[in-house]
């Protein structure tokens, strides 16, 4: 019962996830085509709503192109590891409190295991193997030289990453992300009480997935397409879906983290019907993340990338300073206050 | 911006600068606000764009209206000047006043690279430059241009020849 329960929950968020990057892309597209006074795509449907649909069949239809040197099996396997790994870290995330089906309180997270935070820390640090390995496989100057920037970049910003969840682990005692939710709910948010660490984890976090205007292992003017230059077709598309779902999950995890997950300040969800509360609290989590998948964008389409130097500089000589800052900071006030 | 003696450039800044986080919040109020601006795009097929006379299209041969015959007296400077070599003319003679017309006048537009040479160097204003720029071709050889395509009747290219009148 609880393994058919547990897929069901991946089934749906899978397709809910993977539905949402096409539309993401698309948004994208849109955003960037405003913010540079054009339109974007709007010829495929009405307001060019089925272009996500027509980029899919391309990118299934195109031939897969492996080069005469590459390590075939490491060369597929890449990708596979990229998004499976993206995918994975979302099993953690609560994206509300229970729903009620046949008198059974069923929980709107996939696993609730009591590691969840080490759990998604040791996801998104794996990515990196499918970044490096692409890289290494395709036997290409332009991919290795990515795959290196991209395992140089994430061991410079996972040490910050973490130092500065561990601010919030400590304000909330626990490494549960719904114990997380549920102890921000009846007060307030965690980013009235890390400020700065909030600053140093979103930071990290956009480090972490590559985007701009940390994205040196892709760096088109530099190194063509970084350590995708060698793929094709759905292989491609495959890192493409990684990179979007990781950024999925960590404005979801910004979200839970350190804006109340799925709850709302002064919202009593116990005096609610359960299901009509579920709703509100998925249509909360959902629209929370939203803002930051939009603010991932517009930075992008706002910051120049960063030079690789410029981004160790900020990795090893700011960023990590002000977490250990924060975290010192943070132990004293807890210290003083109990 | 100061010079530090070893020819690196320093930008000098400011404390907030140094902060770096206001001035990302600066650039992102800047992109917030591109959004709302009016769009420049134009919905090519639908909305078709008129060039202004100092516009380079196809070289087109200008035809009188009245007589119906094409200004050209093949004197075959235009190929000769033409830089990509996308002209072709042969002459032969006829009864009229001009004496010679070109038997044969072809452009690759393939060739072509709208410089309007042939144009500045023709004697007799027969060869202007038109305001066509919508060239596909889905063969090669469609691209060569012969009589058919390139006489054009000098009412549709007034604008191009009182241009000419102005400015040459
Ligand atoms: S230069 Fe003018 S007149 Fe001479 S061949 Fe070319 S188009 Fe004809
Ligand atoms: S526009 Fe230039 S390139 Fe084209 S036919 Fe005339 S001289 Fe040749």
């Amino acid at each position: 019962m609880i393994a058919v329960v547990a897929l069901i929950k991946i089934i749906v968020v899978v397709l809910v996830v993977l539905g949402a990057v096409a539309y993401l892309v698309l948004l994208e597209r849109k955003i960037s085509a405003y913010m540079q006074d054009r339109i974007g795509p709007n010829r495929v449907g009405p307001k060019g709503m089925f272009q996500p649909f027509a980029d899919i069949l391309k990118l299934v239809l195109k031939e897969l192109i492996v080069p005469e040197q590459a390590n075939g099996f490491v060369h597929a396997l890449a990708p596979v590891i990229s998004i499976t790994v993206a995918l994975s870290a979302l099993a953690v995330i609560p994206f509300g409190n229970y729903i009620v089906i046949g008198g059974q309180k069923i929980s709107l997270m996939i696993a609730n295991v009591n590691i969840g935070v080490l759990y998604i820390l040791a996801m998104s640090s794996l990515g990196v193997y499918g970044i490096t390995l692409s890289g290494w496989s395709s036997n290409s100057k332009y991919s290795l030289l990515g795959g290196l920037r991209s395992s140089a970049q994430m061991i410079s910003y996972e040490l910050s990453l973490g130092l500065s969840i561990i601010g919030v682990l400590m304000i909330d005692g626990t490494l549960r992300l719904d114990r997380i939710v549920t102890a921000q709910g009846s007060g307030l948010w965690n980013i009235v009480y890390q400020p700065l660490g909030f600053l140093v984890f979103i930071t990290a976090a956009f480090a972490e997935t590559n985007r701009l205007p940390f994205d040196l292992p892709e760096a088109e003017p530099e190194l063509v397409g970084g350590y995708h230059t060698e793929y094709s077709g759905m292989r491609w598309g495959l890192f493409f879906l990684s990179e979007y779902t990781s950024m999925i999950v960590s404005s979801a995890l910004i979200v839970t983290l350190y804006f109340g997950g799925w709850s709302l300040p002064y919202v009593d969800y116990a005096a609610m019907f359960p299901n009509i509360a579920a709703i509100i609290e998925i249509v909360t989590f959902l629209a929370k993340t939203g803002i930051f998948i939009f603010i991932y964008m517009w930075v992008r389409w706002t910051l120049p990338r960063f030079r690789y130097d410029q981004l160790m500089n900020v990795g090893w000589k700011i960023m990590l300073p002000l977490a250990i800052v924060n975290l010192l900071g943070t132990g004293a006030v807890l210290l003083a206050v109990k | 911006m100061t010079n530090n003696g070893n020819g690196k450039i320093k930008p000098k800044m400011t404390f907030w600068e140094k902060l770096y986080f206001p001035e990302i919040i600066h650039g992102m109020t800047i992109t917030m606000k591109a959004m709302f601006r009016p769009k420049f795009t134009r919905q090519y097929p639908e909305e078709r764009w008129n060039p202004p006379p100092v516009f380079r299209g196809r070289p087109v041969l200008v035809v009188e209206d009245e007589t119906g015959v094409e200004r050209c007296v093949a004197c075959g400077l235009c190929a000769r000047v033409c830089p990509s070599l996308a002209i072709q003319v042969q002459a032969a003679e006829t009864e009229l006043d001009k004496e010679r017309y070109p038997e044969l006048f072809e452009i690759n537009m393939l060739r072509c690279i709208f410089c309007g040479f042939c144009e500045e160097v023709c004697p007799e204003e027969a060869i202007i430059m038109s305001k066509d720029f919508e060239l596909t071709f889905s063969e090669p050889k469609d691209a060569i241009f012969g009589k058919d395509k390139l006489l054009i009747p000098r009412s549709q290219l007034e604008d191009r020849l009182e241009f000419l009148k102005q400015y040459r």
